[in-house]
């Protein structure tokens, strides 16, 4: 158990692209941190570095308070589990779970012990003596997890372990990591671009976009308060809409003749260019007050429980989250307004959230 | 084929047993020679049926060798034989794997140079560097020696190109999975790519040990004295001038004893070497 800090790391690789802007965070002891981002976003470069697998070029990683950074994987203390689980194909269940058990020349009743109870918290029993390749991709999973736990180590690293399973195994093993952590409490670092996995297993999340940290914070927090566009838009499922205006006065001009009045407090720092977010949830049919958004339904996506409208306003499409057995057919008008306080304001050119 | 016309049958299957009969039909001749006596062979037409001289013929050569040629029992030059090749498919799979592992995990000034300077000794076949080959073994004192027999055979770029490609398929993954289990370069080696390696060692293994087996130009230069002949020489050093000079039975029955041991090897590791050849299992 240990907590992790990152202060000013970057990476740069030997074609001078720099790939990782600066992160500076500190993770708690057993803390469960998701970084999320889209593919090329450095999210695996920086846990690759956390890992000792990609050497750091600038900044500090210290695990546990000590500094790491020319220390060796193997001397770091951590374990990870890697997106295409990396077992050793031609040795056992067992044998892939005791091997860097037995090169660090633990005793055998040890191996043993640690083996089987790795085994029962994963139900991997019956298959120990089984090879990688007669197993699922669940199962598979689970036996990475497995190498990772006889570890004990100070922290778990994952590699977005999650992407080669299909969709009802994810959410299964998804939620079998929250209980793992739950009982093991060791500090967990989990990489994926899935942000609904990011927002269920997170006890902080970080939001990267092509280098950079976007934003830092509980789930629930950054889906409330997003720092920028970015976040904004990859957190939450679906997207959030965004309406671009132009200021004029104390109002944002968004084109159809709406104007969506400025909160008071953003006046005074607020740019030309603004750009209007709410998210699909956040409309309700108009009459609470507000502008009022007068839409024409172009399709309808019925999920059951409720429906999402693709609606046209000015150039842009907006989503309406309705109920499901309220949903209109297409074509048909729907005016709605946004909750109260569920308007998020934008600054167009630098992406940043408008803040008092 | 899916048709199944009776007639199409027939002319595959004669096709296939007149393919059959041409492969066959000059080992079967070989090995009647084997049985027949000296003047047997030598009538006009040969016979074609086996002879009762079997046992006396294979007897002589494992023991005494001809009387007109070369006179070293073929049994002592089949153990030369199976040194040699055991020896040169050993050595090449090591060595090759060994450097194949080096130009592939460790990154290192001139990788790709030295990637390249093996790759082009591909081009070179073994008779353009006889001459320098057997100018170097002799000075080393290598002549009539297994060493001077197996050594200069044992470099094998093609083997190292061979496990480089298969390492190349190996995710990289792995590597770095062994590496935070704490296993150093050796280890990773010894308890992750050579066992991953087995079927393809398994499959070169075969290919290496007929080569080495069927080695002709470079134990000729190399042997002088009969104790270190291969079985090959063998051969060659019987049939000592014309026609008639050369005791036929006897150097059928050596041409037969000689092709044994690759058989037995292809046939004992035939499924090795077709797993070597298909498998993808990683």
């Amino acid at each position: 158990m240990a907590d992790i800090k990152l202060s000013g790391v970057r990476k740069t690789y030997a074609n001078k692209v720099q790939v990782i802007h600066g992160v500076d965070v500190a993770i708690a002891d057993g803390e469960f941190i998701v970084i999320v981002g889209p593919s090329g976003c450095g999210k695996s470069t920086l846990l690759r570095m956390i890992a000792g697998l990609e050497p750091i070029t600038e900044g500090e990683i210290a695990i546990g308070g000590k500094r790491v950074n020319n220390v060796e994987p193997k001397d770091r203390n951590i374990a990870m589990v890697f997106q295409n689980y990396a077992l050793y194909p031609h040795m056992t269940v067992y044998d892939n779970m005791a091997y860097g058990l037995r090169i660090r020349s633990l005793s055998k009743a040890d191996i043993e012990t640690r083996v089987q109870r790795a085994a029962k918290i994963l139900e991997l029993g019956p298959l120990l003596q089984r090879k990688p390749r007669e197993l699922s991709g669940g199962q598979r999973q689970r036996v990475a997890m497995g190498r990772a736990i006889v570890r004990e180590p100070a922290a778990f690293l994952f590699d977005e372990p999650l992407s080669n399973l299909d969709a009802k195994l994810r959410v299964q093993m998804r939620l079998e990591i929250q209980k793992l952590h739950r009982e093991l409490r060791t500090t967990s670092i989990f990489v994926t671009h899935d942000q609904v996995e990011a927002m269920t297993l997170a006890d902080r999340m970080i939001v990267m976009n092509a280098g950079v940290v976007e934003q830092i914070g509980r789930p629930i927090e950054v889906y409330e308060n997003p720092a920028s566009l970015f976040v904004a838009g990859f957190i939450g499922s679906p997207a959030m809409n965004f309406i671009p205006g132009q200021r004029s006065g104390d109002d944002v001009e968004v084109g159809e003749g709406v104007r969506v009045p400025l909160p008071a407090e953003l006046r005074a720092a607020a740019p030309q260019a603004i750009t209007v977010g709410v998210r699909p949830e956040h409309f309700v049919a108009s009459g609470g007050g507000g502008p009022v958004f007068k839409l024409k339904v172009d399709t309808v996506e019925a999920l059951g429980a409720d429906s999402m409208l693709h609606c046209a306003f000015g150039g842009a499409s907006l989503v309406v989250r309705v109920d499901g057995h309220a949903t209109p057919e297409p074509g048909s008008p729907v005016p709605v307004s946004a909750m109260a306080g569920k308007l998020y304001f934008f600054d167009s050119t630098s992406g940043r959230r408008l803040r008092p | 084929m899916v048709e199944n016309r009776p007639v199409l049958r027939f002319f595959q299957h004669l096709i296939l047993i007149v393919g059959v009969i041409i492969v066959a039909f000059p080992l079967y001749v070989t090995f009647v020679a084997s049985t027949l006596t000296y003047d047997q062979i030598v009538t006009v037409p040969m016979p074609l049926l086996p002879g009762d001289q079997l046992w006396a013929n294979y007897s002589q050569v494992l023991t005494a060798g001809s009387q007109k040629g070369s006179s070293a029992p073929v049994s002592a030059m089949l153990v030369n034989s199976f040194i040699v090749a055991i020896g040169v498919a050993l050595g090449k799979i090591s060595i090759s794997i060994i450097s194949a592992f080096a130009i592939v995990y460790f990154r290192f000034p001139g990788r790709t140079f030295f990637f390249w300077m093996i790759f082009v000794t591909l081009m070179l076949p073994i008779e353009v560097r006889i001459i320098p080959t057997f100018k170097v073994a002799s000075d080393l004192g290598l002549l009539d020696s297994y060493a001077g027999l197996t050594l200069p055979l044992i470099a094998s770029a093609t083997a190292t190109f061979l496990f480089r490609q298969f390492f190349l398929t190996i995710p990289d993954e792995l590597a770095e999975a062994a590496r935070i289990d704490g296993a150093g370069p050796l280890r990773f080696f010894w308890d992750v790519v050579v066992p991953l390696s087995k079927t393809n060692m398994a499959a070169l293994f075969v290919i290496l040990f007929i080569h080495g087996w069927n080695q002709y130009l470079w134990p000729l230069l190399i042997t002088g004295q009969e104790s270190m002949y291969t079985v090959v020489i063998g051969i060659k050093r019987m049939i000592a001038g014309g026609d008639a000079s050369n005791e036929w039975n006897l150097i059928m029955a050596t041409a037969i004893l000689a092709l044994l041991p690759p058989a037995l090897v292809v046939v004992l590791m035939q499924k090795w070497f077709v797993k070597g050849l298909v498998d993808t299992e990683k």
